[in-house]
């Protein structure tokens, strides 16, 4: 009995020893795959709402044009100045991250990233809460950050001198500057405006810009009703009325996804879009499937030249044919919008100086990117603002119109120059719109 | 006075869309005492199911009729959500009786959740707008203001929701038995009642109910991942405000609520989300269980 116990002793302390050895050489052959791949890849975060309401209309556009792209890039697929494999001739590895979840769980999610994932970069970030969220975090940890959608005009006021976090899209300021300049140019005449925005950041944001630039562009305008349904509410019959009883010509919203959908289907039914204008900042993100339910003549924009106002050059020309390949369905604004951060990504990550089939040095990318000029399949994007940090572009605008036979199109598309719809550096947007935009001349 | 009859129609069209919703929470509630969350599942279910038969029936190259369209809305919803309501009923809560009311909410939350995951998994992320019968109905013009006239049936439907509810509970047979639980589920058990078929009954009942009124709103809105999470606080608010348990008070309480809403909407849009919960606090500040809600005796 008591041989047998000390054999068994004997067995338990090989074994445990053993099981050490070979956890400790899984451990070693893990960490030598790891520094195997961190060597022959380039780690990318790719950040998208991959679940909830805006996944829809936002995240799954988003993730699906990213695929694209980085097959693209990785395949050495992509036209000129793009048409080498990878980035800097290393494979991109990207790492998939849901956006849903609030603030705080993204912020973790980011230092996973960035502590446990050991990623090179970030690309994403469609929710104005969770780039202000993560901005600061990016500087913290160091890590190159591009946020590729969120339009929040407060990005860089919250991280003052950037190093770390870039932006490749514009800001809501531009979409309601913009806005106004389009209906100044084709509806000189309207005085009645009304606004239906989500009661968060993004409507109110949006809101008070374009109340700015109307104030300043065209003061005989009146604002003759304001609405601010919660985000997600789905049904805006109440708002609807109050709407028409206040007899606008001009219904202005930020409204975006399936509650922008909803409110024109709504409003259409209802008849108020038989008297009054829809204006619709996110409105191209609809673009194939309003068909009906949208007037002939709203106003639809694509927070910059994106969707189907990116212009037609070799660049949109591969991403689009690519993208319906993959995924059956044209890209609306958001799959552009992250196929331009991974492109400024790869062109900072190839003239970083590195030897080709080498990982760039982080500062290096950072140095190449700021204040950079590349192109996209949006057209040539400048990172003008923020201390070379924050992209401007042109915005567009233009009107949506229908044929149950020949399908959606676009009518009176007018392009607005960058220096238009941006602040100059370094001026707040709010106090350069009430002055009258000095320093451009846009008439 | 434009405003006035505004505020009149918008309060009563949002106040039917609500009592449809609250009313099989209610039912629940009132028969189980369980304050069912999923309740949002079964009014989402409802929507997708809605949303699909209309996608069908419209993307067909026959004639299309309204009366059609209104079965396949609401009849699609309702057997969809009875039949997964007597799943759930049978697969999961029946095996938590007894537990605490606590316990139950949990556990209808962890339902909510898993099933809004699963409605994921068959519809995808993308929202669908099953608009057809809605805009084909047309509207009514008074002096600038249109009213749909889908939003008119959806009241008409909501009363007669209420009324078959009331004629149930209170003039068939089944009624008297599910009165006599709501009284004392023990001693209605001791003097025959097989409890556990009625709980089934009342379940589906309560959750086809909660799917019918997602089929019902389908048309009007966007039915989109999330819906159900969406619409159960507010439907807790009503029937809260109403009285735990109580049609009439789900019926008074959807009333309030959605006149308050409308006016607050035309008068003051700031402040559209919380005079919806001013309403609920004001009541409970008075009438602590609700404007028809009973305080009971706490059995030990």
């Amino acid at each position: 009995m008591k041989a047998h116990k000390s054999l068994s002793r004997w067995t338990r302390g090989v074994t445990t020893a053993g099981s050490a050895l070979a956890l400790a050489a899984a451990g070693l052959a893990g960490m030598t795959a790891t520094a195997s791949a961190e060597e022959d890849t380039f780690r990318v975060g790719v950040v998208a709402f991959l679940s909830g309401n805006a996944s829809g209309p936002f995240g799954i556009p988003a993730r699906n044009a990213a695929e694209v792209v980085i097959e693209g890039i990785n395949n050495g697929d992509l036209p000129a100045p793009y048409d080498t494999a990878g980035l800097n001739g290393l494979t991109i590895d990207p790492v998939y991250i849901d956006e849903n979840g609030g603030t705080s769980q993204q912020v973790e999610e980011f230092r996973n990233l960035v502590e446990r994932r050991d990623v090179d970069a970030v690309v994403g970030y469609t929710s104005s809460g969770n780039c202000l969220a993560i901005g600061p975090v990016a500087e913290e940890l160091e890590m190159l950050t591009i946020a590729f959608d969120c339009g929040t005009p407060r990005l860089f006021e919250e991280v003052e001198s950037p190093q770390y976090l870039f932006r490749t899209g514009l800001d809501a300021t531009a979409d309601n500057i913009g806005a106004v300049r389009y209906l100044q140019d084709t509806r000189p005449d309207v005085t009645r405006i009304a606004g239906i925005q989500q009661n968060y950041a993004w409507g109110q944001d949006s809101w008070r810009d374009f109340q700015a630039a109307l104030d300043t562009l065209m003061p005989d305008t009146e604002i003759v009703a304001e609405q601010m349904p919660q985000i997600f509410q789905g049904n805006y019959g109440s708002e609807i009325s109050a709407l028409q009883t206040a007899r606008p010509e001009i219904v202005h919203s930020s409204f975006w996804g399936g509650d922008m959908e909803a409110f024109v289907t709504q409003a259409n039914a209802r008849g108020l879009l038989d008297t009054a204008t829809a204006l619709l900042t996110t409105g191209e993100s609809a673009f194939y499937r309003f068909e009906d339910r949208a007037p002939d003549g709203t106003i639809l924009g694509g927070r910059g030249p994106y969707g189907v106002f990116a212009p037609d050059n070799a660049l949109n020309r591969w991403f689009t044919d690519a993208y319906v390949e993959a995924h059956g369905e044209q890209p609306s604004y958001p799959s552009h919008k992250m196929a331009q951060a991974l492109l400024g990504l790869k062109h900072a990550a190839d003239n970083a100086g590195a030897e080709a089939g080498t990982k760039p040095d982080r500062d290096a990318i950072i140095e190449t990117l700021r204040g950079a000029s590349f192109e996209s399949v949006s057209g040539t994007v400048r990172m003008d603002r923020a201390d070379g940090h924050q992209a401007v572009q042109d915005m567009v605008y233009g009107e949506y119109h229908y044929d149950s036979s020949e399908g959606p199109r676009l009518e009176n598309v007018i392009h607005y120059e960058a220096e238009c719809v941006t602040a100059p550096e370094g001026e707040d947007p709010v106090e350069w719109i009430e002055a009258g935009f000095p320093g451009v001349d846009c008439e | 006075m434009l405003t006035a009859w505004a505020i009149l129609a918008d309060g009563l069209i949002y106040a039917s869309w609500l009592f449809l919703i609250a009313a099989g929470l209610t039912v629940i509630y009132g028969v189980m005492r369980i304050l069912n969350l999923a309740h949002g599942a079964f009014y989402a279910l409802g929507a997708y199911t809605a949303a699909t038969a209309i996608g069908w029936y419209y993307g067909g190259s026959g004639d299309t009729h309204m009366l059609v369209s209104y079965l396949l809305l609401g009849g699609c919803a309702l057997v969809a959500g009875a039949l997964l309501g007597a799943a759930v009923e049978r697969g999961v809560l029946r095996i938590m009786y007894g537990r605490d009311e606590i316990l139950m909410l949990i556990v209808t939350f962890a339902l909510l959740l898993i099933l809004d995951d699963a409605m994921k998994l068959i519809w995808g992320t993308q929202s669908y707008l099953p608009y057809q019968p809605y805009a084909e109905m047309g509207r009514m013009n008074f002096d600038g203001l249109s009213v749909a006239y889908y939003d008119v049936t959806l009241i008409a439907i909501s009363l007669l929701v209420g009324l078959g509810l009331w004629y149930w509970l209170e003039r068939t047979h089944t009624g008297k038995i599910l009165r006599s639980i709501i009284h004392d589920r023990e001693v209605s058990a001791a003097m025959g009642v097989n409890v556990k078929r009625m709980f089934t009954i009342t379940f589906m009942i309560g959750a086809g109910l909660g799917a019918a009124a997602g089929g019902l709103t389908a048309p009007a809105i966007s039915v989109a991942p999330g819906l159900g999470a969406e619409v159960i606080v507010v439907a807790f608010a009503v029937v809260v405000s109403g009285g735990l348990g109580s049609i009439g008070g789900a019926a008074i309480g959807a009333i309030a609520v959605g006149l308050a809403r409308a006016a607050s909407v035309h008068l003051a849009p700031e402040l559209e989300l919380f005079v919806i919960y001013a309403v609920m606090a004001t009541v409970l500040i008075f009438r602590p269980h609700g404007l028809f809600g009973q305080a009971t005796a706490r059995k030990i």
